[in-house]
């Protein structure tokens, strides 16, 4: 028996492109079937090499749930940090060296959910980072509870005759909190997604993408959408591509039409921006500019 | 694919052609790559990986045009494409 497992388990002898930047140790995935996390990972990759940023230059944080595991399946330097805690410590990891690009990749219930208040200061102060946001509208990974962002009339573990409570909207949140890069995309637009990534990834600021994924195991199985396939179908028939469209009308329904696209894109001076000219303007010569660790 | 008419430059545009290449083992059956490759290559196959899956097999071989839709799509890195060198194109054509 074990034999033959064995033989059956051998690695493979070809290569797949994206080993380069995955550990693949921990490959295969804990992910579900039909799960868009890995599409995301997928189009992160895609992006970071056509960003042409240098790899030891690029840290990415996540935090609690299916999304945080992203942080140990990327070779790249990551930190898995505590329930709400990713953009706390990425903050504090552009601070500490100023240079390096920091990414967190973390849930909805992760980033809204417990961490909503470090999400809108962090967006406030426009602290340097990219925000990659999983929203599946639900917490898988704990049991399906109701979340942040649970549409109206869902079904979920904590909400079985179906939720009551009103969602976030996300970019809105984020443009009125201050971010200077605001896009939704779904797992289906994965060549947009990676091109959205890309610019967001030269941008300074405070960007923010919303990446919409089906998870098919709790939420489509409590509200019998079917599997992540017919999810996908679901996206393709019914999301809508408009740029610059105003954040306010972006609310998801559920079933609703889902509006994806880039919604701003501005300049404002960042939080290290803000730091070095104030303190130049109060002390004059002798200030030193705070640019990082080297100085 | 059919066009409505001949483009003005088909004489012009070489056509790349790609090699798809499948962990099957490492597949978890999702289809999303069955579902949205633009030339229906794939399919999936009727026997099971190691996981108790059914991971897609190459039916169309030929005409597969190195997009790298099912690449990018597949949330399992089971599956990459490569691009056939020209020579092998010149023998196929």
């Amino acid at each position: 028996m074990n034999e033959t497992l064995t033989k059956e388990l051998k690695l493979p002898e070809e290569k797949h492109p994206m080993e380069n930047i995955l550990r693949m140790d921990r490959i295969p995935h804990i992910w579900c079937s039909t799960c868009g996390i890995g599409i995301a990972v997928t189009s992160f990759a895609i992006a970071l090499e056509k960003a042409k940023i240098p790899l030891d230059q690029v840290c990415v944080v996540s935090g609690i749930g299916c999304s945080g595991r992203v942080a140990g399946y990327v070779k790249l330097d990551s930190f898995h940090s505590t329930h709400g805690r990713a953009i706390p410590f990425a903050t504090g990891l552009k601070l500490g060296n100023p240079k390096l690009k920091t990414i967190v990749f973390s849930g909805d219930g992760d980033l809204f959910g417990i961490g909503g208040n470090h999400f809108i200061h962090s967006a406030r102060r426009n602290m340097d980072m990219l925000v990659l946001c999983i929203n599946n509208f639900i917490y898988a990974m704990t049991g399906g509870q109701c979340a942040a962002t649970t549409p109206l009339t869902a079904n979920t573990s904590t909400s079985p005759y179906g939720n009551y409570e009103y969602p976030f909207n996300l970019p809105h949140l984020a443009d009125s909190c201050g971010a200077v890069y605001v896009a939704r995309w779904t797992a289906l637009h994965v060549r947009r997604l990676a091109n959205s990534i890309t610019e967001a990834l030269n941008k300074r600021g405070f960007s923010f993408i919303e990446i919409i994924c089906p998870c098919s195991t709790i939420y489509a199985r409590r509200n019998r959408l079917g599997s992540g396939l017919d999810i996908m179908k679901f996206y393709h028939d019914n999301s809508v591509i408009k740029h610059g469209a105003n954040t306010k009308d972006l609310d998801i329904g559920y079933q609703s039409k889902i509006i994806v696209g880039k919604f701003v894109d501005r300049e404002r001076p960042t939080f290290l921006d803000c730091l070095n000219d104030w303190n130049r303007k109060k002390f004059g010569d002798k200030f030193r500019e705070y640019g990082g660790p080297d100085d | 694919m059919k066009f409505w008419r001949k483009p003005l430059d088909s004489d012009e545009i070489e056509v790349t052609i790609g090699e798809i290449h499948i962990i099957k083992d490492r597949c978890k059956g999702c289809a999303f790559c069955v579902e949205y490759c633009p030339k229906d290559v794939l399919e999936l196959s009727d026997e099971f990986n190691v996981k108790g899956y059914h991971p897609p097999y190459v039916k169309n071989p030929d005409q597969c045009l190195f997009c790298k839709l099912c690449e990018t799509i597949c949330p399992e890195f089971a599956i990459w494409v490569t691009e056939k060198p020209k020579e092998e194109k010149k023998v196929e054509s």
